[in-house]
């Protein structure tokens, strides 16, 4: 953050930090550094569990406002009250192990997912002082954490000892190492742009304004567009969200890794999956959107971390519409789409991006040629990809019997 | 080593498997699927022997809601029989209903009135719309589609359903064809209501078909899967969509022309690849084809009767003899089959399911295609297993 | 192609998520314990014994326990003993009552076909459908006292067809009445003459359609 930024600050702005400051300030100095990092992981903890109850009511009135019902309405006002029924039903359930189940890596599976997903939220730059660990290397960071979640749902269908988990996680398998690569290729563009590997850095690369009133958000790029595309289709299929939901195809594998889960560990993978969703969306903002930049320099004056709540709750309505819409993919077709479809565009972005940041110099005529040249490279592979994905796949016309 | 060591089929496995595509010589995995599965359509059960996602061998296994239908049949007065046809196929009570009630009509040489013939034809139709709109909700929830499109399916079936509630008292076991006739007769109002349902459905249809039709993911898991030959289906005794699909104009409307379907004209779509997106589509188009039949029954209907006034209710005994009578079922050709031995029941009393007879390809179809495929197919098969199990 | 279905499907539920806060057509949800649909009239769920008076159920019940409904229900529900006795029914002719009707409602499956076969209009179809219980076997064996109900009640439920019957009712047992009287007058006048042909014969039940 640079100074000049920092001065026309409003109270609101720094209200989180203030009251942090107010609770620790009568610490003796080499406590408060502990207690500021214990209350940030307090608030994360309560913002994160909050808007994840939120997310499963508002997924509930959503789908069911698609599907012309009004959704859970029963407990509370408006329903208000269904995620804490929820929460009681599921904690005072029954916690149920098959007897041949691996008991250990049983246990062991939901509560790595829900670490490993609650781990990266630590890096993401919340509002314009809102970080909880500032790391060189942050993005890096929160992709190796999220790696681990694969691990957690093989764990988890291995030790179920059951078919349909057995095959559900080899499924988890295929689908989240095909989709780690894509994520990985379509961020590593905003890297090279912004020159850092540090969220605070890449925001601070969004920050400008061109003509006074156009952010420059990544994603206002040809290839920042393409590469925002890419990382939430593979943020939709590493945290299993139809239509890449196939470990827990309900139609053909009854609940995939879950089946063998009930109760507190059924919630575990519940939420892990919620905040895995949040984290990711969380990251692209960071990422492509711009941050908790405002859209508009007149914005300004709204709080940052009120501007990174709306575009992440987008990104979320964003996942649930998807949810509502589309059916779901088979296990060949996922992997194809990965591999012959976002890699290659992924690898194609690189290349615009690398145009893109030799050509920055660029004025008149030549920055008109320089938009066309990107665009070009983003939609002519994307076209080409697209057609050779879909070849055979039409729309059919029908005959009618003599 | 496996955990499933339990199931020891080697992947030379002899001749009950039928084809093993075995790249990594790896195990088998044999997986039970049903009957209790989200997605077998009520109590069917597959065992599904996988080459990893693959299947290299299906064996349906049936019955569990057998209820000896056919020999209650036998037992029970030629009346009494007329309820529990009801209970077959309980998506198309009316056409089962009118299929028995053809058969017996046969046998006693009843004619029904012409009134009765339009409504006959009228709630068939209706049958048929809910039927396959129904089956498309299925088909779609099968492809893992969150249930928007059963929802949407189950919104218009309702609404065909409140229609036959207020003609017949039940939404379901409409119990409504009687020998000769029909139960009750249907206000003009009645009428009215259906056509103003009949004239939305279409703009009903357009939405559904805009919201999915045209889905690149319902197309790559549909086109291509699950592809049926035509000789194939007419060697099984496939019948009813299924058997258009695969590009065999066999519509037993045309056929038989029973009733009074030579007065409507109306088209029957083929398919040319026989693949499950045909299976699909061709039922779409088909409701199209219903919407035009309806709409000119509507205009034709005329006053008049609807029993036959040498019909009897009580006491029914036809001469000795046999009879068959078919429709053109929403799922294909429904027909019973009847002897009389001159006593208040059938001394046989057969009948021949739609759902029953298109499942029997259902390994042949499913073979080479993933476990994800084989519940697309079955979806698209269309079964109830009221009807399956008798 | 290239995503366009999708895309056009993404529109449709936008769609429909917005048509629900506005179109009722859209939002077709009848919420069931506040709210209930409005059943048509020729609903029918479960069996009832039609009785003239409702003061006096047991005495003015049509049935006459002549058992075809018994003979005649598809599942075999229904369990009749004829009364030993006679009692008067609603016109004042001596009949036989039904000492036992008793349905059995865990089997009964609403077909109608005792209401079709009655030729006395004394069981109809009813309109309940809240009729779950937590007692297994007192609860579901309904005898003659749960199932009478009034006349007026089914009046209430099916007035098209209550009035329709009744009319029907009516008019058979003027014309049952006049034909006892003339039968009367001819007895009277007939006894003076011993050469006198038989009565005419009771009026027949009326034939279902």
């Amino acid at each position: 953050m640079n100074a000049a930024q920092d001065t026309g600050e409003t109270l609101l702005e720094r209200a989180p930090q203030a009251l942090r400051d107010l609770l620790t300030s009568h610490l003796p100095e080499p406590w408060r550094w502990f207690a500021n990092s214990l209350i940030a992981i307090v608030a994360i903890l309560a913002v994160f569990g909050l808007l994840f109850a939120a997310l499963t009511l508002a997924e509930r009135k959503i789908l069911g406002r698609v599907q012309n019902r009004p959704g859970p309405n029963r407990t509370g006002p408006f329903g208000l009250l269904q995620p804490i029924a929820d929460g009681i039903k599921m904690l005072s359930k029954e916690d149920i192990v098959p007897r041949d189940a691996d008991h250990l890596l049983h246990f062991l599976a939901p509560v790595t997912l829900l670490a490993s997903s609650i781990l990266a939220f630590a890096v993401i730059p919340y509002g314009r002082h809102l970080i909880p660990v500032e790391l060189d290397a942050a993005v890096l960071y929160f992709f190796c954490v999220g790696a681990t979640t694969e691990l957690a749902v093989f764990m988890a269908g291995w030790s179920s000892h059951n078919k349909y988990s057995l095959l559900a996680a080899m499924r988890a398998l295929a689908q989240l190492i095909s989709y780690e690569l894509p994520l990985l290729l379509s961020w590593l563009p905003v890297v090279m742009i912004s020159g850092t590997l540090s969220t605070t850095g890449i925001v601070a690369a969004q920050s400008a304004w061109r003509w006074g009133w156009m952010p420059t958000w990544h994603v206002f790029t040809p290839w920042g567009l393409a590469g925002f595309v890419i990382f939430m289709v593979a943020a939709l299929a590493e945290s299993n969200r139809s239509p890449f939901d196939l470990p827990e195809a309900e139609s053909e594998l009854i609940a995939g890794h879950l089946t063998e889960y009930s109760g507190c560990k059924y919630v575990f993978f519940f939420m892990a999956e919620y905040f895995g969703m949040t984290a990711l969306s969380g990251m692209a903002v960071t990422l492509f959107l711009g941050g908790w930049h405002a859209p508009l320099p007149s914005l300004e004056f709204i709080p940052s971390y009120v501007w990174f709540g709306a575009k992440l709750i987008t990104l979320l309505m964003g996942f649930i519409w998807i949810r509502a819409t589309f059916p779901r993919l088979r296990i060949d077709q996922l992997t194809r789409f990965a591999w012959k479809f976002l890699v290659p565009l992924a690898l194609v972005n690189l290349g615009t991006t690398a145009f893109w940041s030799l050509s920055f110099g660029w004025t008149g005529p030549l920055l008109a040629a320089r938009c066309t040249v990107a665009v070009i490279l983003v939609v002519v592979p994307f076209v080409l990809l697209g057609r050779r994905l879909s070849s055979g796949l039409t729309p059919r016309t029908y005959s009618y019997a003599p | 080593m496996s955990p499933f060591d339990a199931s020891p089929l080697s992947p030379s496995g002899g001749a009950h498997v039928r084809s093993v595509v075995d790249e990594f010589h790896g195990d088998l995995l044999e997986v039970s699927m049903g009957p209790h599965h989200p997605s077998t359509h009520g109590v069917f059960r597959m065992i599904v022997t996988l080459d990893g996602e693959r299947i290299v061998k299906l064996k349906p296994v049936l019955g569990y809601l057998h209820r000896n239908h056919e020999k209650i049949g036998e037992s029970t007065s030629y009346l009494g029989s007329m309820p529990y046809t009801d209970r077959l196929d309980y998506l198309n009570a009316m056409t089962n209903n009118w299929a028995y009630a053809l058969a017996v009509e046969r046998l006693g040489g009843l004619a029904v009135p012409e009134r009765a013939e339009y409504l006959r034809v009228i709630l068939a139709e209706l049958s048929r719309l809910q039927n396959h709109v129904c089956l498309a909700g299925f088909l779609l929830q099968d492809t893992g589609a969150s249930g928007t499109p059963l929802m949407y399916a189950f919104r218009e079936r309702e609404k065909i359903l409140e229609l036959f509630e207020s003609l017949s008292g039940s939404r379901m076991m409409c119990n409504f064809q009687r020998f000769g006739g029909c139960r009750t007769d249907a206000s003009s109002e009645w009428l009215g209501q259906v056509s103003s349902l009949v004239n939305g459905f279409g703009a009903f249809l357009d939405e559904f078909e805009e919201l999915i039709t045209g889905n690149e993911i319902l197309m790559a898991r549909t086109q291509g899967v699950g592809v049926m030959k035509g000789p194939a289906a007419v060697s099984a005794g496939i019948t009813g969509p299924m058997l258009r699909a695969c590009g065999v104009g066999y519509d037993i409307r045309k056929v038989d022309a029973y009733g009074i379907y030579p007065r409507f004209t109306f088209r029957v779509p083929i398919g040319s690849h026989g693949d499950t997106y045909d299976r699909y589509m061709i039922r779409i188009l088909e409701m199209r084809e219903s919407i035009g039949i309806l709409q000119q029954a509507l205009r034709d209907i005329p006053a008049g009767p609807i029993m036959d006034p040498k019909a009897k209710l009580r006491g029914f005994r036809p001469k000795p003899g046999e009879s068959y009578g078919r429709i053109e079922g929403p799922k294909g050709e429904i027909g019973f089959y009847l002897i009389s031995d001159g006593s208040a029941n059938p001394y046989r009393y057969r009948v021949r399911p739609p759902s029953f007879v298109n499942l029997t390809l259902l390994e042949d179809l499913c073979l080479g295609h993933t476990i994800a495929d084989s519940v697309v197919i079955l979806g698209s098969i269309d079964i109830v297993l009221g009807e399956v199990d008798r | 192609m290239l995503g366009t279905g999708l895309l056009q499907g993404l529109a449709v539920t936008a769609k429909n998520f917005a048509g629900s806060f506005h179109d009722p057509k859209r939002l077709t949800t009848v919420e069931y314990p506040e709210k209930k649909s409005v059943i048509p009239e020729a609903f029918r769920n479960f069996p009832f014994l039609v009785s003239e008076n409702a003061e006096d159920p047991m005495g003015t019940l049509r049935c006459v326990a002549c058992q075809i409904c018994e003979k005649e229900c598809p599942p075999q529900c229904i369990y009749i003993e004829k009364s030993k006795d006679k009692k008067p029914d609603a016109s004042g002719k001596m009949q036989i009552y039904p000492a036992v009707f008793r349905i059995d409602s865990s089997v009964c499956m609403n077909c109608q076909i005792c209401v079709e076969v009655c030729p006395f209009d004394a069981i109809k179809m009813d309109h309940v459908y809240e009729i779950a219980t937590s007692e297994r076997f007192e609860t579901l064996l309904l005898d003659r006292h749960d199932l009478a109900k009034p006349n007026s009640y089914f009046h209430q439920i099916r007035p098209l067809e209550a009035a329709e019957v009744d009319g029907r009712l009516t008019a058979e047992r003027k014309a049952a009445e006049e034909k006892a009287k003339a039968a009367a007058l001819a007895k009277a006048a007939l006894a003076a003459k011993p050469a006198a042909p038989a009565p005419a014969a009771p009026p027949k039940p009326p034939e279902q359609a």
